[in-house]
C-alpha cells in the first residue's frame, strides 16, 4: 500500500470522527481527550509532589504552584474523571438498555465537542500568559484579586465545556426514559445504566448554578459588575454557595457511574446477580437526592452560624447510610459467588478498603466542630482523594480494562494490567494515608512550601514516593495500551465469559447500529438469562429482521463548538481595552456558533435507513470493525 | 462524675496515643497535642468518631476478607455456577439500622459542641467595674499578614498574638482584601476571615507557651490566598494572666527613642524624613485596628521571627528589608528601590534599620 | 419519516408533538432542559434577593424609589397576553390547521416585540436616571436578571420567526409539529419566570 494512500486512510478516520454521531465513537472521542487530560492532570500532580518533597524545596515557585494546583484540580475534575465516565457511558449505557443509539446523537457529538474546546481553551491558559490560580474552587474574593487572564480562562473555558455536560446529561436521561428495548422496565435496568440515570439528573439540576456563578464572575472582570465586589455592595459567599451546590452534587456525579461500574464488576467477576438489587437502585437514588441538601459543609468554617452548621452536619451523615447499604450489598455479592481474579476485579476488590476508608473520613468531617480543624488541612486533601482516586480512578482504571474489547474489540494484557493495579494501588495509599496525619499534624492544605520546624518532613517525602509509584502505574498502562493495539487481537461477543447484561450479547465492537433485531428482554440480567436457557443466540428478538432508521453524521457539532471557542478569546481580550480586534472576534465567534446553529434548524435531517439486506451481509462476517 | 469519667478516659487514650504514635507532630502546632479547651473539645471528637469509624472498618474488613479467601474461583472449582441469590430483607434492615445507630451517637455531642464552641453570650459582659469580664481581640487578617488589635485596651499588635491563659478570648475576625482564614491548630479549629463580614468565636488558651521548645505556639492562614499564602504564619504567645497584665501596661506606654547610636541611625531613616517606613508601620503599641497599611512594629524586637518565617536575628532583617518579595512573593511592601530615591539600602543603612527594629520591645 | 406524506384534519394524530420517536424524545428532552432553566433562573433570583439594595455606602438608588409599577404591569399583560395567543396557535397546531396557527404564532410574535421594546425603553430610562450596570451590588443582580430573562425572549422570538419562515410553503408534518410545540412551551416558561420577576423584583420591591 503506498504511503499516499495511507494518509488518506488516515484523513477519512479523523473527518469520520469529526463528523460521527455513533455513540461508541463519541465514546472513544471522550475516552482518548479524557485520557489526554488525565495525563496531563496527573503530569501536575506529580510537579505538586516534587515541590513538597522536602522543606523549602524551590522546584516551583509560588505563583506557578497556585497555578499548578488549580489547573490539576481543574483539569482531574471537569476534563479527566467526567469524559472517562461520560466516554463509558457513551459506550455501554445504550447498549445495555438495547438501544440502537443515544436519543439525540446529534447533540451527543455537540456535548463532546463543546467538552473539548472548553479543556483546550482551559488549557491554553498555560501559553498566553498563565494558568488561573485561585485553586479549583476559584473563591471568588481571590479570583478578583488575581491578575493576567487565568481565571478568565477559568470561567470561560468551564463555560463552554459545562455547556457541553448538561447536554450529555439531558441526552442520557432521555435517552433512558424513551429509549429502552421492550421488556427493559425500571427494575430490570444493570447498576451502571441506573447510576448513569440518576448522575445525568445530577448534572441537570447541578450545573446550571456554576454556570451561573461563572457568569457573575466574567461579567465581574470583563464588563464591571458587582456581584463580587464588597466595596460596591457585592458579597463573595454568593460565589461559595453557587460553586458548592454545584460542587457536591458534583463528587455524586463522578462516584455514582464509579459504584455503577464496581457493580458491574462485582456481579460478572463473582458469576453471581447483584445482592440486594433494589436496594442498591434506591441507595443510588438516595444518595443523589441528598447530594443536593448538604453543598454548605464545605462552608463550615465560613461563619453560617451554629444552627446551618448543625442542621448540614446531620444531612452529611445521613447519606453514610445509603453508602453503607451499599457496601455492604457488594460484600454480600461476592459472599457466596465464585471470585476470579482479574484486573477489573482487582481493582473492584481494592475499592471497597480504599473507599470505606474515605467514607468514614467524610463522617468524621461531617462533625462541624472536628471539621474546624480538618478544613482546608491536609485532612482534607486525603480525603478527597481516597473518595475520589480510591473510589472514580480505581474505577476508571477498571472499567478500562472491563470494557477495553467491547469499545475496542481487543483486550488489554492482564499481566500488564496487574502491575497497573499493584504500582497505582501501593502508591495511592502511600501518597494519600499519611496525609491524614500530616493535616492532624497542622499542615493546611495549598501550600507551596513549609519550614523544616514544623515537622512535617518525613511524612511529606513518604507521600512524594507513593506519587511516584502511581506514576509509574499509568506509565505501565499506557505501554500495555500501545502493545494491546499493536498486537489487535480480536475478541468475540463476551471475552470474559461472565458477562451478564445485553452489552456482551453482541460483537465486540458493536456494529454501528448495534442490534441488527432489537433485543426482548426478559429479566435483570438479560445475557445471563438467556445463557443459562441455553440460548446460543444471547437473546430473543423483538422484532423481525427488517429496515433501520439512523441519523446522519454532521461537522456542525465541531462548528458551533469552534464559534464558541473563538468568541472566548474575543470576550477574554475584549476586557483589556487596547485590543481593538477582541470585539470583532467576539462577535464573528457568536455569528459562527449561532449561525450554524440556525443552518441545523433550517436544514432538514432525516436520517437514512440501513436495508434489510445489508444488515444479511454484515451477519455474514462483513462489517465487524463498526464503521459504516 | 460524667464528666471525670471522660477525662479519664482521654487521659488514657491520650498517653496511649502518645507512646504508639510518637510522631503527634509539634506542639506548636498540631492538632493531636490540644493545648486549649476548644482543641481538647475537637480532639475528643477526633477520638470518637475514629473509635466508631474503626469499628466499621472493623466489621467490613472481616466479611470482606472471608469472602474474598472463601470464594475464589480456584477454590470452589472453574465450572460451578453460584446460587443466584436476590437478597434479603432482613439484612437491608440491619446494615441500614446499625449505621443509623452509629451515627446518632456521634450526632449528639455534634450538634450540642456546634453550639457551644458559637456561643459568644459572654463577650460583651461587663463587670461591676465596667471592664470587660472577657477579652476580646479583633484580628485584621491581610495579605500576608495579621493585626491583632485590643480594642478596650486600646493597643495593637501585629504577627504575633499574646493572649492570657486560663479564660475565654474572643476574635473579631475580617480580613481586608481577600478571604483568609484564622487557626491555631494545638489550640482549636479555624474560623475564615471573610472581606464581608465579621465573624466571632473564642478559644481558651491552657497552656503557657514560654514551656513550648519554640516559645510559641504557631498560627496559620488556612485559606488559599493568593502566592504567599503558605507564608502567612502567625505566632501565639500566651503568658499567665499577670503576666498579660503587664504586657498591656507596657504597650499602652509610650515608644522611648532609641539609645545606641546604630539605633538613633535607624530611627532617623525609619521615620518621616528618611525612607518614610513609619508611613505604614506603626512604632507605638497605641493605637486602632485597620489604619496602618502594614504591621505594626512596636514589639519587633519581642517576636519569635521576622515576618512570621524567617528567624529572628538581624541578618534575617536585613534579608527581607533589602528585598521583601524574596522571601513573601506578592507581599505589599515596597522595594528599597521604591522608598529610597531609586537606589537600595547601603551595608551601613540596613545595620541601623535592624538595629533600631530589634530595639523595639515591650518587655524587659 | 416522510416529510411528503400530506396530512388532513382527520389523519392527523391527537398528539403530533409526540407522534413520533424523535417527537417524543425532543418532548423530554426540552421538558429536562426547562428543569435546568429553572434552577438557572433560581439562581438568579437567589442572587437578586441577597444583594437587593446592596451597594456602595451613600447608594442613590434602591428598588422602592426606583421601579415604577405601571409600565411593569403594562409589560406583564402583553406577556400573559401573548402566552395566550401561543395557546391558540397551538390549538390550531392540533387541528392541522396551519394558516390560523401561523396567525397566532405572528401576533405572539408581535406581542413578544412590544414587550421586548418596552423592556429595552425601560432600561434606557433606568440608565439615564444614572442607575447603570456598574452602578452597585443591586444594579448588577437586576440587570443580570431581568436582562437574561430578556435574553430569553429574544431567543424565543428568533425560534417563532425561524419556524414559521421555514414551514411558510411546506405547512405542517410530523417532522416540524414538536418543533412548534416546544417553541410554545418554551413561551410559556417565559412567561412564567416573568410572572416571577414581576412580583419578587417589581411588587416585593416598590412595596418591601
Amino acid at each position: 500500500m503506498s504511503s499516499i494512500a495511507q494518509k488518506k486512510g488516515f484523513g477519512a478516520t479523523v473527518w469520520d470522527y469529526m463528523t460521527t454521531v455513533d455513540h461508541k465513537k463519541i465514546a472513544i472521542l471522550y475516552f482518548i481527550s479524557g485520557g489526554l487530560f488525565f495525563v496531563i492532570g496527573g503530569i501536575e500532580a506529580m510537579m505538586i509532589r516534587i515541590q513538597l518533597m522536602k522543606a523549602g524545596n524551590d522546584f516551583l515557585s509560588a505563583g506557578l504552584y497556585n497555578e499548578i494546583i488549580t489547573m490539576h484540580g481543574t483539569t482531574m475534575i471537569f476534563l479527566a474523571s467526567m469524559p472517562l465516565l461520560l466516554a463509558f457511558m457513551n459506550a455501554v449505557m445504550p447498549l445495555q438498555i438495547g438501544a440502537r443509539d443515544v436519543a439525540f446523537p446529534f447533540l451527543n457529538s455537540l456535548g463532546f465537542w463543546l467538552f473539548f474546546f472548553g479543556g483546550i481553551f482551559l488549557n491554553l491558559s498555560w501559553f498566553l500568559g498563565g494558568a488561573p490560580d485561585a485553586g479549583w474552587t476559584n473563591y471568588a474574593s481571590l479570583a478578583m484579586a488575581s491578575e493576567g487572564h487565568g481565571i478568565d480562562f477559568y470561567t470561560l473555558g468551564l463555560t463552554i465545556s459545562g455547556f457541553g455536560t448538561l447536554i450529555a446529561g439531558i441526552n442520557f436521561l432521555v435517552t433512558i426514559i424513551n429509549m429502552r428495548a421492550p421488556g427493559m422496565t425500571y427494575m430490570r435496568m444493570p447498576l451502571f445504566t441506573w447510576t448513569t440515570f440518576v448522575a445525568s439528573a445530577l448534572i441537570l439540576l447541578a450545573f446550571p448554578p456554576l454556570t451561573i456563578g461563572l457568569f457573575f464572575m466574567v461579567f465581574d472582570r470583563l464588563f464591571g459588575a458587582n456581584f463580587f465586589d464588597v466595596a460596591m455592595g457585592g458579597n463573595t459567599i454568593i460565589w461559595e454557595h453557587l460553586f458548592w451546590i454545584f460542587g457536591h452534587p458534583e463528587v455524586y456525579i463522578l462516584i455514582l457511574p464509579a459504584f455503577g461500574i464496581f457493580s458491574e464488576i462485582f456481579a460478572i467477576f463473582s458469576r453471581k446477580r447483584l445482592f440486594g438489587y433494589t436496594a442498591l437502585v434506591f441507595a443510588t437514588i438516595l444518595i443523589g437526592f441528598y447530594g443536593f441538601m448538604v453543598w454548605a459543609h464545605h462552608m463550615f468554617t465560613v461563619g453560617l452560624g451554629p444552627t446551618a452548621n448543625a442542621v448540614f452536619a446531620l444531612a452529611t451523615m445521613i447519606i453514610a447510610v445509603p453508602t453503607g447499604v451499599k457496601i455492604f450489598n457488594w460484600l454480600l455479592t461476592i459472599w457466596g459467588g465464585s471470585i476470579s481474579f482479574t484486573t477489573p476485579m482487582l481493582y473492584a476488590i481494592a475499592f471497597i478498603p480504599s473507599f470505606v476508608a474515605g467514607g468514614v473520613t467524610g463522617v468524621m468531617q461531617a462533625m462541624a466542630p472536628l471539621d474546624y480543624q480538618l478544613h482546608d488541612s491536609y485532612f482534607i486533601v486525603a480525603h478527597f482523594h481516597y473518595v475520589i482516586v480510591g473510589g472514580v480512578v480505581l474505577a476508571i482504571l477498571a472499567g478500562t480494562h472491563l470494557y477495553w474489547p467491547k469499545m475496542f474489540g481487543t483486550m488489554l494484557n492482564e499481566k500488564l494490567g496487574k502491575v497497573t493495579f499493584w504500582f497505582f494501588l501501593i502508591g495511592f495509599h502511600l501518597t494519600f494515608f499519611i496525609q491524614h496525619f500530616l493535616g492532624l499534624m497542622g499542615m493546611p492544605r495549598r501550600v507551596y512550601t513549609f519550614g523544616t520546624d514544623q515537622g512535617w518532613d518525613a511524612y511529606n517525602l513518604i507521600s512524594s514516593v507513593g506519587a511516584l509509584f502511581m506514576a509509574i502505574g499509568v506509565i505501565v498502562l499506557v505501554i500495555n495500551v500501545i502493545l494491546t493495539t499493536i498486537k489487535n487481537e480480536r475478541v468475540g461477543n463476551d471475552p470474559w465469559g461472565d458477562g451478564r447484561t445485553l452489552e456482551w450479547a453482541i460483537p465486540s465492537p458493536p456494529p454501528f447500529y448495534n442490534f441488527a433485531q432489537t433485543p426482548l428482554v426478559r429479566g435483570l440480567d438479560s445475557y445471563w438469562i438467556e445463557k443459562m436457557e441455553g440460548n446460543k443466540e444471547g437473546m430473543v428478538y423483538a422484532e423481525p429482521l427488517g429496515d433501520i432508521h439512523m441519523p446522519n453524521g454532521s461537522f456542525i457539532p465541531v462548528v458551533i463548538s469552534f464559534g464558541m471557542f473563538v468568541a472566548s478569546f474575543g470576550a477574554l481580550y475584549h476586557m483589556d481595552g487596547d485590543k481593538a480586534w477582541a470585539l470583532p472576534v467576539l462577535i464573528i465567534g457568536l455569528a459562527i456558533t449561532f449561525g450554524s446553529m440556525l443552518v441545523r434548524s433550517l436544514k432538514d435531517d432525516l436520517g437514512f435507513h440501513i436495508t434489510k439486506e445489508e444488515l444479511l451481509r454484515d451477519a455474514k462476517g462483513g462489517n465487524k470493525d463498526g464503521s459504516k | 462524675m460524667k464528666k471525670g469519667l471522660k477525662n479519664w478516659r482521654l487521659f488514657a487514650l491520650l498517653t496511649a496515643l502518645l507512646v504508639f504514635l510518637s510522631g503527634c507532630g509539634r506542639e506548636e502546632i498540631s492538632t493531636l497535642l490540644p493545648a486549649g479547651e476548644v482543641a481538647s473539645d475537637q480532639f475528643n471528637m477526633l477520638i470518637l468518631s475514629s473509635a466508631v469509624m474503626a469499628f466499621v472498618i472493623l466489621v467490613v474488613t472481616i466479611i470482606y476478607v472471608l469472602a474474598i479467601v472463601k470464594f475464589r474461583r480456584s477454590k470452589i472449582g472453574e465450572d460451578v455456577i453460584p446460587e443466584q441469590v436476590e437478597g434479603s430483607a432482613k439484612l437491608e434492615f440491619l446494615w441500614t439500622a446499625i449505621p443509623i445507630v452509629l451515627i446518632l451517637i456521634i450526632a449528639v455531642p455534634t450538634v450540642y459542641s456546634t453550639f457551644d464552641l458559637a456561643d459568644t453570650s459572654t463577650m460583651d459582659v461587663a463587670a461591676e467595674d465596667g471592664s470587660m469580664t472577657n477579652l476580646t481581640v479583633n484580628v485584621n487578617a491581610m495579605l500576608y499578614w495579621w493585626e491583632f488589635e485590643y480594642p478596650e485596651q486600646g493597643i495593637v499588635t501585629s504577627q504575633e498574638l499574646v493572649v492570657p491563659t486560663g479564660e475565654r478570648v474572643y476574635f473579631n475576625l475580617l480580613a481586608a482584601d481577600v478571604k483568609h482564614s484564622f487557626w491555631i491548630p494545638s489550640i482549636g479549629g479555624k474560623l475564615d476571615a471573610n472581606p464581608e463580614n465579621v465573624n466571632t468565636f473564642y478559644l481558651t488558651f491552657d497552656k503557657e507557651s514560654s514551656e513550648l521548645e519554640d516559645g510559641v505556639f504557631y498560627g496559620k492562614c488556612a485559606e488559599l490566598c493568593g502566592p504567599s499564602h503558605a507564608l502567612m504564619d502567625f505566632k501565639v504567645k500566651t503568658l499567665s494572666p499577670e503576666d498579660f497584665d503587664q504586657w498591656v501596661a507596657a504597650m499602652q506606654e509610650e515608644t522611648p527613642p532609641a539609645e545606641e547610636t546604630l539605633a538613633q541611625e535607624g530611627e532617623q531613616l525609619f521615620g518621616a524624613d528618611g525612607a518614610g517606613c513609619i508611613a505604614c508601620h506603626a512604632t507605638s503599641g497605641v493605637g486602632k485596628g485597620g489604619v496602618m497599611q502594614g504591621p505594626n512594629v512596636a514589639t519587633f524586637g519581642d517576636r519569635n521571627r521576622v515576618a512570621g518565617i524567617l528567624e529572628h536575628n538581624e541578618e534575617e532583617v536585613k534579608n527581607w528589608i533589602s528585598d521583601p518579595q524574596k522571601y513573601k512573593p506578592g507581599n505589599l511592601m515596597p522595594s528599597p528601590k521604591a522608598l529610597n530615591d531609586g537606589k537600595d539600602f547601603t551595608e551601613q543603612e540596613l545595620d541601623a534599620l535592624a538595629a533600631y527594629l530589634m530595639s523595639l520591645s515591650v518587655e524587659e | 419519516m416522510d416529510l411528503n406524506k400530506k396530512y388532513t384534519p382527520q389523519t392527523w394524530p391527537d398528539h403530533p408533538e409526540t407522534a413520533t420517536l424523535e417527537g417524543k424524545n425532543k418532548f423530554v428532552g426540552f421538558w429536562l432542559l426547562l428543569a435546568a432553566e429553572t434552577v438557572t433562573f433560581a439562581s438568579l433570583f437567589a442572587t437578586y434577593l441577597a444583594l437587593k439594595d446592596k451597594g456602595p455606602s451613600g447608594m442613590e438608588f434602591t428598588a422602592s424609589g426606583l421601579f415604577e409599577l405601571p409600565l411593569v404591569f403594562a409589560m406583564t399583560m402583553i406577556l400573559l397576553t401573548s402566552s395566550l395567543t401561543s395557546v391558540y396557535a397551538m390549538y390550531h397546531m392540533k387541528n392541522h390547521n396551519f394558516k390560523a396557527m401561523q396567525a397566532w404564532l405572528g401576533i405572539t410574535v408581535l406581542l413578544g416585540l412590544v414587550f421586548l421594546g418596552l423592556e429595552i425603553y425601560e432600561f434606557n430610562h433606568y440608565v439615564h436616571l444614572g442607575f447603570g450596570y456598574t452602578n452597585s451590588a443591586f444594579s448588577s443582580a437586576f440587570y443580570t436578571l431581568v436582562g437574561t430573562h430578556g435574553a430569553h425572549v429574544l431567543f424565543g422570538l428568533s425560534w417563532f420567526i425561524a419556524l414559521m419562515l421555514r414551514n411558510a410553503k411546506r405547512g405542517l408534518n410530523m417532522y416540524n409539529a414538536p418543533k412548534f410545540y416546544l417553541a410554545a412551551l418554551y413561551w410559556h416558561f417565559i412567561d412564567v419566570v416573568w410572572v416571577f420577576i414581576f412580583t419578587v423584583v417589581y411588587l416585593m420591591g416598590v412595596i418591601g
